[in-house]
């Protein structure tokens, strides 16, 4: 998957850390049985806290199941997570949607606080989970420039020195003066990043969603990533890019389920990823019934994603081509009228619902009497239709009245929405930012009234 | 935090029940504290067709208004002053407090991206929220003087106890602030509240009428709660110069407003572990 030069399986401390916990050099980070504890309903903004709640509150109810924490209310979004960095090294952090990779990073920034045990960190935080933190549309690029500099932490002598810099590295010069919101959302970007990578702190804690923008911008940000990193300042680094991962840290910790799964060389930590399944790809499957999520009505089979040609080769689809979500489960219950329904949860990069569907709306399907053996739904998105960036599906398969949740995998599978479009997609020639969450190909109607009376069309 | 070497140790653990207020915090962050309240002042002056005239014409609009129905229909006293005037002196401290409490009451939930996505000692937020509000009292302060010029008026020596006041006034409004803002989080019918709150507060604190109007002793204590009611008169007093310079009164209200803001502070530093995680 990648054709970056990977150090020597056999070490599994980095060898360019120049200063080793274990030797006792500084520790940048010490991080001790850290655990942080979520109410459920607490958390509004995060779709998948609040239907998690509801699954949780559906099956108590439902089933009497006991839960372990206070009536079921709560839940571990990080449990027992022990780890050093050493001065000077920089670590990856992977791990699927909800593993805890983002709750990690709010502790360490001290955004959020532990539920138990601690952490110590060791001279100047700068954490970056979001570009443009503090920008006002209605300020300058010069007035924006410090006061997210500012929020961010840097001190104002700071972002004096290197505003050239700032500048420089945005390209946005000439229009320094003029209030942000006239910029274009490519410019935004860059600003925004500019001051972002300027950030002086001895630990620096950086989300994916960094990476954004071109491909050429993407880049740019990635290289700018790796010179921090050479400068002997520790930077832990959330991503999904493989690639990027590999390119930026010798060392990796992989979470799952809030916990620490491995912690080591990069390439050998990512092999793990993906070997073991814990990476969401395209295709998940289950060999038996027993090892496979479900009751005894239904257990999940596989969940894929696909083209009208086929299995997906690779990560990405085409934005033009209509996808399918193919779910396929046991249906092991001999109760004819039991009519177990499949449904996929579409859900964004930043946790956003797209859309739900379930294949009741097939009419036939639906009283359709049900008999032992394996169901295959597939769940046909239109092309043209999905936005541009990750998509992760959730998939369940239920029976209702009363509602009751037989098999459900959360972030089952996940794909790349690409637009590679040349002038025939939605965005037509246009190649800058195009927002939405969707991106449907709508019906326009365009009418003209001639200004000249006397021209007969 | 303890030092090693050169480097500050962070040791972040799970809140206890009562900590301390950072304060060494706030003052580390106090460029970000004047950045806040510099975009709050720049944003509110550019986003306005008038700009700052609001600061101008808010308590001008509202002195009129004072002027015919409670001066001109109820005859109410003005302690010997013209009405205008006496009202437009009470009007610039509680506009800064109504104006501040207002803002700041709302911070934390309009500015729940940058909690959500970083640090810093959230306190600075009520407190900008509320700082940026001072250039307004200056601007209405140097209409007043024009004001009081028409009627021959000018201020006395008295006019060098007006920082006092002004600070005064700047206690009490934080210490609502602080209050307000950390309830709004869990709560949000602050939201809903606080507008009502300050609208009933207008006519609790002697800004259109003098307290010499006062006279039940019980009602005097009642008033004397209000940490308004002292910076009110005594702004009034600084600025014209009239009557008894009114100590007991900001004295009662400083010890009700520093009551409120220690409270406040405790309280906000409790809630603010939270915060992310709620708002």
């Amino acid at each position: 998957m990648s054709s970056e030069p990977l150090v020597p399986s056999s070490v599994l401390i980095p060898t360019n850390a120049p200063l080793v916990a274990a030797a006792g050099n500084p520790v940048a980070i010490r991080a001790e049985g850290l655990g942080k504890l979520y109410r459920i309903g607490a958390t509004q903004g995060a779709y998948r806290y609040r239907l998690l709640g509801e699954e949780v509150a559906e099956r108590v109810r439902r089933r009497g199941r006991k839960a372990s924490d206070a009536g079921g209310r709560t839940f571990w979004a990080l449990r027992n997570v022990t780890f050093d960095v050493a001065e000077g090294e920089v670590v990856g952090i992977i791990g699927r949607n909800g593993a805890g990779k983002s709750t990690l990073l709010k502790i360490l920034s001290r955004i959020t606080s532990p539920t138990e045990g601690h952490v110590q960190v060791r001279g100047r935080v700068g954490s970056l989970l979001e570009v443009g933190t503090g920008f006002h549309p209605e300020l300058t690029g010069r007035e924006n420039i410090f006061l997210s500099g500012a929020v961010i932490g840097m001190r104002r002598s700071e972002v004096t020195r290197q505003l050239d810099q700032i500048v420089d590295f945005a390209g946005v010069e000439k229009f320094l003066e003029t209030p942000i919101k006239r910029y274009s959302s490519g410019m935004y970007l860059r600003l925004a990043f500019a001051v972002a990578a300027h950030l002086e702190a001895d630990v620096l804690l950086v989300d994916e969603v960094l990476a954004v923008g071109d491909a050429e911008f993407q880049k740019k940000c990635l290289g700018r990533m790796a010179e921090i990193g050479a400068t002997g300042r520790t930077v832990l680094f959330i991503s999904h890019s493989m690639p990027s991962l590999l390119r930026l840290c010798r060392r990796i910790i992989l979470l799952d389920h809030g916990g620490v799964v491995a912690d080591g060389a990069a390439h050998e930590v990512v092999r793990t990823y993906l070997d073991t399944g814990l990476a969401t790809s395209t295709q998940r499957s289950w060999r038996t019934p027993a090892e496979a999520p479900g009751d005894d009505v239904a257990r999940l089979k596989s969940v894929g994603v696909r083209t009208e040609a086929g299995p997906l080769g690779g990560e990405e689809v085409d934005i033009r081509l209509p996808i399918g979500i193919e779910v396929e489960y046991w249906h092991l219950s001999d109760d004819p009228d039991l009519r177990p329904s499949v449904n996929v949860h579409l859900t964004n990069e930043d946790g956003v619902c797209l859309f739900v569907s379930n294949d009741f709306n097939n009419a036939e399907w639906k009283n359709r009497p049900r008999s032992r053996g394996v169901v295959r739904a597939t769940c046909w998105v239109p092309g043209n239709f999905l936005a541009e960036g990750r998509v992760h599906v959730w998939a369940v398969v239920s029976t209702y009245n009363p509602t009751v949740v037989h098999a459900e995998e959360q972030d089952a599978v996940a794909f790349q929405v690409a637009d590679r479009s040349t002038g025939d997609g939605v965005r037509g020639e246009y190649v800058g930012d195009w927002p939405g969450v969707v991106r449907p190909m709508l019906r326009w109607t365009v009418e003209t009234e001639s200004l000249d009376p006397g021209s007969q069309p | 935090m303890k030092a090693t070497g050169a480097l500050l140790v962070h040791d972040i653990r799970p809140p206890s029940r009562w900590s301390t207020v950072r304060l060494r915090d706030l003052w580390a962050y106090r460029e970000l504290l004047f950045f806040l309240a510099l975009r709050d002042v720049k944003v509110r002056y550019k986003q306005a067709f008038i700009g700052a005239g609001w600061a101008v014409l808010q308590p001008v609009a509202m002195m009129t208004v004072f002027w015919v129905f409670l001066s001109k229909l109820a005859h109410v006293s003005s302690e010997g002053l013209p009405y205008t005037v006496f009202a437009f002196a009470g009007l610039i401290p509680w506009l800064f407090f109504a104006n501040g409490v207002g803002a700041a009451s709302d911070v934390l939930v309009a500015n729940s991206n940058l909690i959500s996505k970083v640090y810093f000692p959230r306190l600075i937020m009520p407190v900008a929220s509320v700082l940026s509000w001072l250039p307004d009292v200056a601007i209405s302060l140097v209409v007043l003087i024009g004001v009081m010029a028409l009627y021959g008026l000018a201020p006395s020596a008295t006019v060098l106890a007006l920082p006092l006041f002004v600070l005064l006034a700047l206690v009490a409004a934080l210490a609502v602030s602080i209050w307000l803002s950390a309830l709004n989080v869990a709560y949000r019918d602050i939201h809903y509240a606080a507008p009502f709150f300050i609208q009933v507060g207008l006519f609790l604190t002697p800004v259109t009428y003098p307290a010499s109007l006062i006279h039940s002793p019980k009602l005097r204590m009642l008033f004397a709660l209000n940490p308004m009611a002292g910076a009110v008169q005594g702004f009034r007093w600084a600025v014209l110069g009239r009557g008894a310079a009114p100590w007991l009164p900001a004295l009662e209200s400083l010890l009700v407003a520093g009551a409120l803001l220690i409270g406040g502070l405790l309280y906000f530093r409790r809630a603010e572990q939270f915060f992310a995680d709620v708002i």
